[in-house]
């Protein structure tokens, strides 16, 4: 079966991660990891006999045969330095940083209206985790608040999300907003040091604005999102079911990696990565399905 | 000179579910620049941005709180908590507009290097910043010093040392203070609970290992067993001979006519306040604790107990559910 031809740009540990998972699609095959330097990160992928460049966007935006780019770099170079060859050269980005230039995507909720966009962008890892629950409770009940509370094992917090707690919070709570529907959204941050090292944890509290639907309705809207969800996250789960009290609504869950290239514990990772490849995968298959039809 | 930093409206806000008035602020602020402490600390316990369902919603808007004790402390410095995580940079900036002129900015003892920004940014908009280390209990003194000096290559003007479960004993508190103090230029604070009953003996080890800031709250009136008292803190420095320019009898009238009748429960020792510096718990999960216990008939302890044993950190408040719903679960389904 053809599949289409995708660049990674970032050869850090979420790169690596996503290139392990394009590996295993059915849609997507790699066509070219690519830093800014020689890495581990690129040694690794050349020995997997992956094409690597250190030449960057570049290197990426000239190869005619690659259709969709992960970004995995930082916010300041998806804006800076990526967006702009990668749209000159007609190819999607899938961004994974902070930088939201093109509109949030979180594939439970909107990934069919954004296929024929340029650039998305995956949100944070959190708000992966958290934001198909904020949406299917909101579709039965509706929700005038929602607060997270992301706990994500020290080890698995790189640099790029420590020097940059403020972005984590911010984003994620305007996508509560705009992408889960509720009126007004919070998201905190926690790292906790312990040893082992504990896996990603969510805690979802939301005040809902007809608790008159009961808990069994609400329930249930949850449990059918959780099963999308663990289509292309397999460790998703929920520690703690919905509870509702007055007109709160508190649920836990956690998310254990696959294990791909990072440790399990380090769900954080694995899901923002496997939403990434499922909304590319998406596209994918709506390019293949065009092509075969011309 | 020991400079008392005084934290009744931040720490003791836990105390009182975060609902000090406007009214309220301005008159313990007010009160306590007539009381000559160096630093009035006030924030929601949890810092800016901590309003929420996780560590209690405040009643009143913080801002309106802060810019209450800023103009009614003009000469005082007015500091601010900021847990990155929770509050961002942006409500730092909000609360300098409302008067505010130093932040803390704290981390989990191993995790520093989160404080970067918002030390950076503190800085930048002409604060002094303060690097605040909680749960000091959960590392041991050589690697607070790496984080503490982390903190002042940021740019703290000084390092506070929260003992945030009121764990420690004083021998641990001047282990930490001194390892801290021969890594770093700036000077070194303390941060005291009453867990154990030592938060003043505590606050006094850290002294004579070298630290020149101790945080104190009228009355003891903060999370858990509460902090170190500052009217006993400034009479235990007085008799010893340290200076703190602090007023002592003023100050104990403040605990008595300002803050005594605000008081929802005695700030005693009580069995769950033990628990916490028994086992190493946030002092501010005990209320919420309570509340969990009480909604899930279980005894509070083994809720303590569990969150110690999971080593949980300073704003996991929400794995108190997670605890005592797995507890419940257990009880009412006998193996």
């Amino acid at each position: 079966m053809k599949r289409v031809k995708v660049g990674i740009i970032g050869p850090g540990n979420i790169g690596s991660d996503l290139m392990y998972k394009v590996r295993r699609s059915r849609f997507l095959e790699m066509g070219m990891m690519a830093g800014v330097v020689e890495s581990e990160g690129i040694k690794r992928a050349a020995a997997l006999g992956v094409p690597v460049s250190t030449e960057g966007v570049k290197a990426v935006a000239a190869r005619k045969d690659i259709r969709i780019a992960f970004d995995a770099t930082s916010a300041d170079a998806h804006i800076r330095y990526n967006a702009a060859p990668l749209k000159e050269s007609g190819i999607v980005s899938i961004d994974l940083t902070p930088a939201a230039l093109g509109p949030y995507c979180v594939p439970t909720v909107n990934l069919d209206a954004l296929r024929s966009e340029q650039d998305i962008n995956m949100v944070t890892c959190g708000g992966q985790a958290t934001i198909p629950i904020i949406h299917a409770i909101g579709r039965v009940a509706g929700v005038s608040y929602a607060e997270i509370v992301a706990c994500i094992s020290s080890k698995s917090a790189g640099p790029g999300t420590r020097a940059n707690m403020d972005e984590f919070t911010q984003t994620t709570a305007k996508a509560i907003e705009t992408v889960g529907g509720a009126d007004k959204g919070k998201a905190i941050i926690v790292l906790n040091p312990a040893e082992p090292p504990l896996m990603m944890t969510d805690t979802i509290l939301t005040r809902v604005k007809d608790s008159s639907v009961g808990l069994e309705k609400i329930a249930a809207s949850v449990e059918a999102v959780v099963k999308e969800l663990q289509a292309y996250v397999p460790g998703y789960r929920v520690i703690v079911p919905p509870m509702l009290e007055g007109d709160k609504v508190t649920m836990i869950v956690q998310v254990e990696g696959q294990g791909d290239f990072l440790p399990k514990y380090s769900g954080n990772l694995d899901i923002i990565n496997a939403a990434a490849v499922a909304a590319a995968e998406r596209i994918a298959e709506d390019m293949l399905e065009r092509e075969g039809a011309r | 000179m020991i400079r008392l930093v005084d934290t009744t409206l931040r720490d003791g806000s836990h105390a009182l579910r975060h609902r000090y008035t406007p009214d309220q602020a301005a008159a313990i602020a007010g009160e306590l620049e007539q009381c000559e402490v160096s630093l009035i600390e006030i924030s929601h316990g949890d810092g800016l941005g901590g309003s929420s369902f996780t560590y209690g919603f405040s009643e009143y808007d913080s801002f309106d709180l802060i810019k209450a004790a800023a103009s009614a402390a003009p000469r005082t410095e007015v500091a601010v908590l900021l847990l990155p995580g929770i509050g961002t940079i942006e409500d730092l900036e909000k609360a300098r507009e409302c008067g505010a002129r130093a932040a803390r900015v704290a981390t989990h003892v191993t995790e520093a290097d989160v404080s970067a920004q918002h030390i950076a940014a503190a800085k930048k908009m002409g604060l002094r910043a303060v690097g605040f280390l909680m749960m000091c209990h959960m590392a041991d003194p050589a690697r607070i010093a790496e984080e503490a000096v982390k903190m002042e290559s940021y740019g703290a003007d000084y390092i506070n040392l929260a003992d945030s479960a009121g764990y420690l004993l004083p021998e641990g508190v001047a282990e930490r203070v001194s390892a801290v103090r021969s890594a770093v230029k700036i000077p070194v604070g303390f941060h005291a609970h009453n867990n154990l009953g030592l938060a003043i003996a505590n606050s006094l080890a850290a002294v004579r290992a070298g630290a020149e800031y101790l945080d104190g709250t009228l009355r003891g009136l903060g999370a858990g067993a509460g902090n170190a008292q500052i009217e006993v803190l400034a009479a235990v420095l007085k008799r010893i001979g340290y200076e703190t320019g602090a007023d002592l009898y003023r100050l104990m009238d403040a605990a008595e006519v300002l803050v005594a009748p605000l008081m929802e429960r005695p700030q005693i020792i009580d069995n769950g306040s033990l628990m916490l510096g028994y086992a190493g718990v946030y002092s501010s999960f005990l209320l919420h604790v309570y509340k969990a216990a009480e909604k899930y008939g279980l005894d509070p302890r083994y809720i303590l107990e569990e969150l110690g044993r999971r080593k949980m950190v300073g704003g996991q408040e929400d794995m108190i559910i997670d605890v005592a719903w797995r507890l419940k679960q257990k009880k009412s389904c006998p193996a």
